[in-house]
């Protein structure tokens, strides 16, 4: 036995526990975590059973057939070279059993998705939490809106929601098409500019999901990413009610530093932070940028040194992305990375 | 057929493949040019300020003549910068027009840098503090592809918006670009 040959049975068996750890954790529509995503995962399990049934049907017809061919010609000594076949009856009769077999269940699992459609589409409610997700080339825009404009709430790359609560997704682009899809939500919404969608999300339990943009939108199309931060309610409140917060000016004279780095070179351009000057809404919002998990929709961990490389060499991280790379050196880095951090 | 003939024509087919591989340059997105800088110092400001004036400095290469991809993003710039504001798209309006041969500060690409950099007389506002140094690069060449300076299948072919005028792919490069700038009117 060769040693290829010995390897494949470890091989097959590293193929099956890669397929099944695939079947949970934060992006797997067949984990569901809201009542969305459990009527698409049932449907999904529904035309995996059928579609299961049928073929093991029809490989149970073929070997019946086969063998029986077979055993035919072994007892037809006196006719050497002819297949005995049904009977012209008997094949009318199996054909139309089959015809009509196949056009139940397609009607069946066809009658199964509206179903579900028709389902989804009446999971609404009156005390839905409404945010706007705007897509970007290449991140999200999330839009909570106030009833005063002060109240409102913009951020970017991490949408929080309240556990239990259904949460109306508004899908606004302004560039080209992207889609919305967290995979342990929901299915996928398109953005379609100059046609603002929506979706309704709930999630049921806390935890943090991984969202994707899901239709191709240019080159950075595979790390435009999202996190769905599910949180129970009080802890919501808590977050949105610090993100309505203006950031007090920094104290700390590096930070200080960092600020005026921030401020008189070109991040103010394209960024938004609240109670400075800076009112640019090219670019993500950075008012609350130390509060997030990830920078660079979801592609770096929130990490200082990471904040630097992203800011110095932004095309290394994203290649193609809108970012320019900054001039900014040495002592300035530094103390912008740290005013960046302190915006919690 | 020959042993020798068989080798010419695998020579045949491996120069054919290669002189069609060539047409996939414009393709291959280069989203960082190694020779662009991303400081300037005023030192090379000055001496493009000297060129400009009619000085010996020699004119600085620009980083992205053959960048399709940088191209483009100039002209997104463009839009965005609200240099549309003024020049419109290219045939001018409050400002002077872009895509014709004549330059009152200069065509090269030194010139046009310095221009957007620093503003310049009765009007032109100067970007230095807003643009960082590949974006103005990005900026100019697309300013220089305004006029069919630049190659063709360099110039964007498409736009993002409702665009009246020709593509810049398809404008017809100007005879004979008058680079240098314009001699100053004489003092009355």
């Amino acid at each position: 036995m060769s040693v290829r040959a010995r390897l494949r049975p470890a091989r097959a068996g590293a193929g099956i526990a890669l397929f099944l750890a695939g079947c949970a954790g934060p992006h797997h529509a067949l984990d569901p975590a809201g009542p969305q995503a459990r009527h698409i995962a049932s449907l999904w399990w529904l035309l995996f059973w059928v579609a299961l049934a049928v073929l093991l049907a029809v490989v149970i017809a073929l070997l019946v057939a086969v063998l029986r061919g077979v055993a035919t010609r072994a007892h037809s000594p006196r006719e050497p070279g002819v297949v005995v076949t049904m009977t012209e009856r008997g094949t009318v009769a199996a054909v139309t059993v089959a015809v009509g077999l196949t056009a139940l269940i397609v009607l069946s699992l066809l009658t199964a998705s509206a179903l579900v459609g028709r389902t989804l589409a009446g999971l609404r409610s009156p005390d839905a939490l409404s945010i706007e997700v705007v897509g970007h080339r290449w991140w999200w825009e999330i839009r909570y809106p106030g009833a005063a404009p002060s109240e409102q709430v913009t951020t970017a790359n991490e949408l929080h929601v309240p556990v239990g609560r259904p949460v109306k997704v508004r899908t606004i682009s302004h560039d080209v098409i992207h889609s919305l899809w967290v995979p342990s939500l929901h299915g996928k919404r398109d953005l379609v500019p100059g046609h603002p969608g929506e979706i309704v999300l709930q999630a049921d339990r806390p935890g943090v999901f991984n969202g994707q943009c899901a239709e191709y939108c240019g080159v950075e199309h595979a790390l435009m990413r999202l996190l769905v931060i599910a949180e129970p309610a009080d802890r919501f409140d808590a977050w949105l009610t610090a993100q309505r917060e203006t950031p007090p000016p920094p104290t700390d004279p590096e930070a200080r530093r960092g600020q005026e780095v921030f401020l008189a070179q070109q991040c103010a351009l394209c960024h938004t932070i609240q109670g400075t000057p800076a009112g640019g809404r090219v670019g993500p919002d950075l008012t609350h940028v130390g509060s997030r998990q990830t920078i660079a929709a979801g592609v770096l961990p929130n990490a200082p040194e990471h904040l630097a490389t992203w800011m110095l060499d932004p095309q290394s991280v994203k290649p193609g992305t809108l970012m320019p790379a900054s001039a900014i050196m040495g002592d300035d880095m530094a103390a912008l990375v740290i005013y960046l951090g302190s915006l919690r | 057929m020959s042993a020798r003939g068989r080798a010419l024509g695998v020579v045949a087919i491996v120069a054919t493949l290669a002189a069609l591989s060539a047409g996939c340059e414009r393709e291959a997105r280069r989203f960082k040019d190694p020779a662009t800088p991303t400081q300037m110092s005023r030192d090379w400001l000055a001496a493009q300020r000297r060129g400009s004036a009619g000085g010996e400095a020699p004119a600085a290469p620009n980083p992205y003549a053959r960048n399709a991809w940088a191209v483009s993003e100039g002209k997104r710039l463009f839009t965005q910068m609200n240099c549309t504001g003024c020049h419109a798209s290219g045939g001018g309006d409050i400002g002077p027009a872009l895509a014709d041969a004549a330059w009152i500060y200069g065509g090269r690409s030194g010139d046009v840098f310095v221009s957007i950099v620093e503003g310049r007389p009765n009007g032109m506002p100067g970007y230095g503090g807003r643009l960082t140094v590949q974006q103005v690069w990005q900026l100019v060449s697309y300013v220089q592809s305004m006029s069919g300076q630049l190659r063709k299948d360099v110039r964007p072919g498409r736009s993002d918006n409702l665009y009246l005028g020709q593509s810049e792919q398809a404008r017809r490069a100007q005879p004979s670009p008058r680079l240098e700038p314009a001699r100053a009117p004489a003092p009355r």
